[in-house]
């Protein structure tokens, strides 16, 4: 069963990140970047599925020059390969132009199923998996906390209010999964040096067959007319725990009439 | 002209979700509210719609829309738009809620705005205000698409409002595509839960990297017994697998307005704040004086959890029992 996983490479989560007040976008290039842990799970889902039954996982990301250290993370955790759209022209999509472009890097690909995170941790829109599966042409099945394969067929444990849904599809599918589905492994020394022959293919959008109109900012439909800071909340009174602070609690609750 | 505006009502036990009432609300401040229905829904249920702002219903009972996710729903919604063109449509920032725009934003090749906490309309466009990178930048975005704009509206945003209609249903036919029962709903799962649910509690009490582990919201538990309250936690310790998610209040978790909020062992990172900073009171109790969650807090302890907490435990049994 081959798997494609979609997944970001982010700045890290020590980075506080600013926004340019030109472009409106996160000022990503320069700073630390890691494989974003809802990819790295994503990543780990796939490994799991294919080790039990066969097959192969290629990552497919893209980003900028800065997101090779992320993609060879995944290729060390056990990802046998990597596709990453690397292009000035992809600056600036929105959720539907990175869908497009990574539903056509996936198209030359072999696949039973595409997994995906259900958002990323820098952005989190949380749609593209739904955009890339009707792209593909392919059924999606999210917010899936359990995944299982047999005989052609998908079935998760789908996230609801109440506890959960028992969901099922035929492959070829694309599944979006939960933070927390699963605890990634750690790259070992032998995955790290085999990484390191692994091959990463990197494509434009034009070898895609897109055009620059459906990409990057010309091709987004959502644009960003003003970014700025939200009203603070007035900061109230913080104490230093002497011994009474759990008491100290209590009477703030009093006074409020909680209690 | 007034605008239509469209609602994606969804249900939970046969009720009309709350979080599509507060989206109806908005609707009829903003122009001609409308609400799409589908799948087996009561009598009572479709009324309620119209009570909370209504004018037109448009609804389909099949149960295709029940037993089959997000490609029936999108079939009949994508023709619905198609011929009626409502300025604008709303969907909750729910599982079904996404998976429906995800697909329509694609099929429609109009994308859409997702983390909505309000907008308007200006001219035909629309302007969403949406918290960019958790609650420390906010931003005004607009869909340069022409035709119907997708919005995905965060929970809680607005207030629902009685504001009776006359009913007036317009029964629409079932999706009847080939291919689109493929997602199949094969079973549904309650988990029981004991206390108030999380969205509805109006005490919370969050924990997060520093509770160290998942045996330490045993703790967190009485507090709430105490309170009458429910527990929630930050992302890192439904990441650390502590908790599940259903318990993950933030940005890509629950949303949550209750009158206190206990942030515990919680450092306060954007994506936090944004899912709990509309509380009335935020009581805070953490180790790190320069944690940004201080900033928000309206009482706030510099301490060390494990005994500040069970000394509010103590403390507030002793008040009880006094």
């Amino acid at each position: 069963m081959n798997i494609v996983v979609c997944g970001k490479v982010i700045p890290a989560s020590t980075v506080t990140i600013e926004i340019d007040p030109n472009t409106k976008r996160m000022m990503r290039k320069g700073v630390p970047h890691e494989l974003d842990p809802a990819a790295a799970s994503a990543v780990e889902e796939g490994l799991r599925l294919t080790e039990k039954h066969g097959g192969a996982v290629t990552l497919v990301t893209m980003g900028t020059s800065d997101a090779t250290i992320g993609i060879r993370n995944a290729l060390a955790m056990g990802a046998a390969s990597a596709v990453h759209i690397l292009d000035d022209a992809v600056a600036g999509s929105d959720t539907l132009g990175t869908a497009k472009i990574l539903a056509a890097a996936i198209k030359q690909q072999e696949f039973d199923l595409v997994i995906c995170a259900t958002e990323s941790s820098d952005s989190y829109s949380g749609i593209v998996w739904g955009q890339i599966a009707y792209f593909l042409g392919i059924p999606p099945v999210t917010f899936a906390k359990e995944i299982a394969v047999e005989d052609r067929k998908i079935t998760i444990k789908r996230q609801s209010e109440a506890g959960y849904d028992v969901v099922e599809s035929s492959l070829p599918a694309l599944v979006a999964c939960s933070s927390g589905i699963n605890e990634p492994r750690y790259p070992q020394l032998k995955g790290i040096m085999a990484a390191k022959k692994k091959e990463i293919k990197i494509y434009k959008a034009a070898d895609l067959g897109l055009s620059p109109d459906d990409v990057g900012e010309k091709g987004a439909r959502e644009k960003v007319l003003a970014i700025g800071r939200p009203p603070k909340r007035q900061a109230g009174k913080a104490v230093a725990d002497e011994g009474e602070g759990g008491k100290q609690i209590a009477e703030f609750l009093a006074e409020i009439k909680v209690i | 002209m007034t605008d239509t505006i469209w609602v994606y009502a969804e249900l939970s036990d046969d009720k009309i979700t709350t979080t599509s009432l507060e989206m109806l609300a908005k609707a009829g401040e903003v122009g001609k509210a409308e609400a799409i229905l589908l799948g087996p829904a009561s009598d009572d249920a479709v009324k309620t719609l119209a009570e909370h702002g209504a004018s037109q219903i448009y609804r389909c009972a099949d149960a295709v829309y029940r037993d089959y996710l997000t490609l029936p729903a999108a079939e009949t919604v994508a023709g619905l738009i198609e011929e009626h063109k409502p300025a604008v449509m709303l969907f909750a920032s729910s599982y079904a809620g996404r998976d429906l725009v995800a697909n329509l934003s694609a099929r429609l090749d109009c994308g859409a705005i997702t983390d909505v906490g309000d907008f308007e309309l200006k001219d035909g466009s629309v302007e969403a205000t949406i918290p960019a990178l958790g609650a420390s930048y906010q931003n005004t975005t607009t869909l340069v698409n022409q035709g119907t704009k997708l919005l995905v509206v965060r929970p809680k945003s607005f207030e629902p409002k009685v504001n009776e209609q006359p009913l007036s249903i317009e029964e629409v036919p079932a999706a009847s595509v080939e291919g689109l029962r493929k997602v199949h709903m094969k079973d549904r799962i309650a988990i029981k839960r004991e206390g108030p649910s999380l969205e509805g509690a109006k005490i919370v009490i969050s924990g997060g990297r520093g509770l160290k582990g998942e045996e330490n919201f045993a703790m967190l538990k009485e507090l709430a017994d105490v309170l009458g309250g429910a527990v929630g936690a930050s992302r890192a310790a439904v990441d650390a697998g502590w908790v599940p998610y259903a318990m993950q209040i933030g940005q890509t978790g629950k949303t949550v307005k209750p009158d206190v909020y206990f942030a515990i062992g919680i450092s306060g990172a954007v994506q936090h704040l944004s899912g709990m900073k509309t509380a009335k009171y935020i009581i805070t109790i953490n180790k790190d004086p320069e944690s940004p969650i201080f900033q928000y807090s309206d009482f706030g302890v510099v301490g060390d959890l494990f005994k500040v907490v069970p000394q509010l435990i103590e403390e507030l049994k002793k008040r009880k029992g006094a």
